[in-house]
């Protein structure tokens, strides 16, 4: 019997579903073997249909984007009972992802930007969007947006975790390929090529060199033979799990941790800060302060992808 | 009123929601187009590094990151009031052609094709890519397949990654191209030229040679009188990557032609509680509701809106395209929304000659491709022309160049207030007291907005459809009918 498939987007780019088409004529592969039985970005199956499936009949659910608001929470849950195996596939629904930069500030805070605040915006009136609004005609509902971005493992229980923002080809295909073949690592994997750092994938050469100084990257011209880092810009490929190839250093910009953290870490970004601390070459608190100064955002900079999913998670509100 | 239900379903299928209410006779009264689905980019960015900009608001889009990324890192040479070399725009120019050709080019085959292609009654099994391919032949889908990812292999080459490259510097590029890499890149445009012109003779063929499509293009079921803006250069002509905001009026004579920085005296949102995204308007016209005219600060950005909004493309190729199509059509400027997808096959052209013409350029290979920027930043504003509409990046920062203020005027969001007018526009020519709603004809409604190729279901631009549930009431607010369809 052919293995049912399900795809299923939150708050996420769509990034995530033009990584699923990369995978190309392999897609005629994966037809052989599997029927998708929901994915609304490509087939018209209806949600109604999904919920008249039976528990656990769904053997496979790759879910992306992160959690922001009241129609994402329930899709995922309706999903991970659906599902007998639910993969967050990508960096919002593994950690939050970019969207999960929004934990630094709540609702308020953004719809005051957003509907008030921006200089284009003409609102005397301070409307903002409802879940529920009365019209002329009838009533007009739309979900309920969050004060909090969750990842989906902080939502519901989840099997296995496809990273990248977007993950790369190579990186899917491995998963389904487990799929089809039915040979799935343990509950909880990570699937990629590697549970290391970027830094294997990474032609360039490192001479544990330490630094005297940080730089931004648009700041210096690099030496495209040698170590990011180790010429000062900020990679974050050490604090990275590879598996991507290092495309970012290849194209002479530093990773920036779409992979997540590498096997065994707690927090990327706590991980990536002991690493760029370890290769300051100065012993003087003076020194050392002044080096870190061109370090000013540190969340996004450490947390770029993984604020939601980090030790910090969120701003205070 | 009797209930005809083709497809129950509920609202939590998709990113995007119509509902249409009917009056006491049975006629459309109203109708309501809803984007679920708010991010806030314009909050979250404060904090953030300004040259990690491209990078961060590339994903606002992953289907044209690209746009995002290019408005950002122009936003970037003016905060950083640092000039990029020569060969560095010419790149970039570059990149974003090849960027224009898969977009475009995904557009019209797999999106709006199948309307034209398959007819708009044919069946929905059929009404699909694989339609368009059993229809048109094997031989033009692998062109079409081949052409978006050749085009991606030129992103890739230059960017590091087909989606959310690493391009865009201030001041720059990150990456150049070596004569191996320009030859490719050449080789690659001369075949999208040739694509480009086969899609303008399918065009012909299927379209124009067809009095029944041809009536539909031009009925008023499909056209609404408004402002048209987009960007050109100093000759007036159409351009993706730089230049002059022009806007001309319902009569097609200019209204205003206004420099990236000045866009604030000129361009206003509008909040509605009814739906995340807002609406923006000519602000010295005023929001006067949802309603076309000269009277009304609605406009509409889309690849109509742009060969409106100039005098001509600066391609000899798609210059004889552009006059063929204005010609045909009975002059400038053309109101009819469904002539978008041909104005996007002018544009494919147009793109691709563009991209030919830069990977022939006697500099595209130089290695001088960044400055360095030394003076302080402080405030930058960023225009392009994404496929969608013109998109505007607005950024403040500290003397660190650490964001404090962020402002947004996505492409897709230009066009708003016209979809929603567009589809209640189609809703109330097409359903009528005692008429049988048929799929087909929702599906005529479908194409009311197809055109503006809405970016808020973003990911569907592959695949071509996006979940959208579409809900019809009655006077009462009863239900009459619900269905999911898959709007593109």
């Amino acid at each position: 019997m052919k293995l049912k498939l399900a795809l299923y987007w939150a708050a996420s780019c769509g990034g995530c579903e033009i990584a699923q088409l990369m995978i190309g004529e392999k897609i005629l592969k994966l037809a052989e073997v599997a029927d998708i039985v929901f994915w609304p970005v490509a087939i018209d199956v209806k949600y109604k249909d999904v919920e008249a499936m039976p528990d656990k009949s769904i053997d496979c659910c790759l879910f992306n984007g992160a959690i922001r608001n009241s129609e994402q929470e329930h899709m995922a849950k309706m999903l991970r009972e659906k599902s007998k195996v639910l993969i967050s596939y990508g960096a919002c629904a593994s950690c939050g992802g970019i969207p999960g930069l929004g934990n630094l500030f709540n609702r308020e805070k953004i719809f005051e930007r957003v509907y008030f605040e921006t200089p284009s915006t003409d609102n005397p009136q301070h409307v903002t969007p409802q879940p529920k609004t009365q019209v002329a005609e009838g009533k007009l509902t739309i979900p309920e947006f969050y004060d909090t971005v969750k990842s989906l493992p902080q939502t519901v229980d989840v099997d296995y975790f496809i990273p990248g923002c977007p993950p790369e080809e190579r990186t899917t295909w491995l998963a389904l390929e487990a799929l089809i073949k039915g040979e799935l690592p343990p509950k909880h994997t990570v699937i990629s090529h590697s549970a290391k750092a970027v830094c294997d994938d990474c032609s360039r050469k490192k001479e544990a060199k330490k630094v005297k100084a940080f730089y931004r990257t648009h700041q210096i011209f690099t030496d495209p033979e040698k170590c990011l880092l180790e010429q000062g810009i900020l990679c974050a490929g050490v604090a990275t799990r590879g598996g991507c190839g290092a495309p970012c250093p290849k194209a002479n910009m530093p990773c920036t941790g779409c992979y997540g953290p590498v096997e065994g870490a707690i927090d990327q970004g706590a991980h990536f800060l002991s690493a760029v601390a370890s290769i300051i070459d100065s012993n003087e608190p003076e020194e050392i302060q002044k080096i870190i100064d061109n370090i000013p955002d540190p969340v996004g900079t450490f947390c770029r992808y993984s604020l939601p999913d980090s030790l910090l998670r969120r701003a205070r509100i | 009123m009797k209930k005809i239900t083709i497809d129950p379903i509920t609202r939590l299928e998709g990113h995007g929601k119509i509902d249409i209410f009917l009056n006491d006779a049975g006629e459309v009264e109203n109708s309501y187009f809803q984007v679920p689905e708010l991010r806030g980019f314009e909050k979250f960015c404060e904090g953030r590094l300004a040259e990690d900009m491209p990078q961060i608001t590339q994903r606002i889009c992953g289907v044209c990151p690209e746009a995002h990324h290019m408005a950002s890192t122009k936003t970037l040479d003016d905060l950083f009031h640092v000039d990029p070399p020569s060969a560095a725009k010419k790149l970039r120019e570059l990149f974003y052609s090849a960027f224009y050709v898969t977009d475009h080019t995904t557009h019209f085959y797999i999106l709006a094709g199948p309307d034209f292609v398959m007819g708009p009654d044919c069946p929905v099994a059929e009404r699909n890519i694989l339609g368009v391919i059993a229809k048109v032949g094997l031989e033009l889908g692998g062109a079409v397949i081949n052409t978006r990812m050749k085009n991606h292999h030129i992103i890739q080459m230059l960017g590091g990654r087909a989606v959310h490259p690493v391009f865009g510097l201030p001041g720059g590029v990150s990456k150049g191209l070596n004569e191996e890499e320009r030859k490719e890149v050449e080789q690659i445009a001369k075949d999208s030229v040739e694509f480009a012109k086969l899609s303008l003779k399918v065009f012909d063929d299927i379209v124009l040679k067809n009095k029944a499509y041809v009536d539909m293009i031009l009925s008023d079921a499909y056209t609404h009188r408004t402002y048209y803006m987009g960007l050109v250069d100093k000759n007036n002509k159409v351009n993706f990557y730089d230049g002059k905001v022009r806007v001309v009026d319902p009569e097609g004579k200019e209204f205003v032609k206004y420099a990236p920085r000045d866009y604030l005296d000129h361009v206003a949102e509008h909040v509605e509680p009814w739906t995340y995204v807002k609406m923006p308007y000519l602000k010295k016209i005023g929001w006067k509701g949802f309603v076309d005219g000269k009277d009304s600060g609605v406009f509409r950005a889309t690849p109509l809106s742009r060969l409106n909004a100039a005098d001509g493309m600066a391609t000899p190729l798609a210059q004889a395209e552009y006059q063929r199509f204005y010609s045909t059509l009975g002059g400038k400027p053309v109101h009819q929304t469904l002539a978008t997808h041909w104005a996007r096959l002018v544009e494919l052209l147009y793109a691709a000659e563009k991209l030919l013409e830069l990977s022939r350029d006697p500099e595209i290979t130089s290695t001088d491709i960044r400055t360095i920027p030394t003076a302080k930043p402080d405030e930058g504003v960023g225009i392009v022309e994404a496929p969608r509409g013109t998109l505007t990046h607005h950024y403040i920062t500290d003397e660190r160049g650490v964001i404090k203020k962020v402002n947004l005027i996505v492409a897709t969001v230009n066009n708003a207030a016209p979809i929603n007018m567009s589809i209640k526009k189609a809703a109330q020519a097409l359903i009528k007291p005692g008429k049988e709603i048929t799929e087909g004809l929702l599906n005529r409604i479908e194409m009311a907005w197809r055109p503006y190729d809405p970016c808020w279901a973003c990911a569907t631009h592959a695949l071509g459809q996006a979940p959208t549930e579409v809900t019809i009431y009655d006077s009462r607010g009863q239900v009459v009918q619900r269905l999911s369809q898959n709007l593109h």
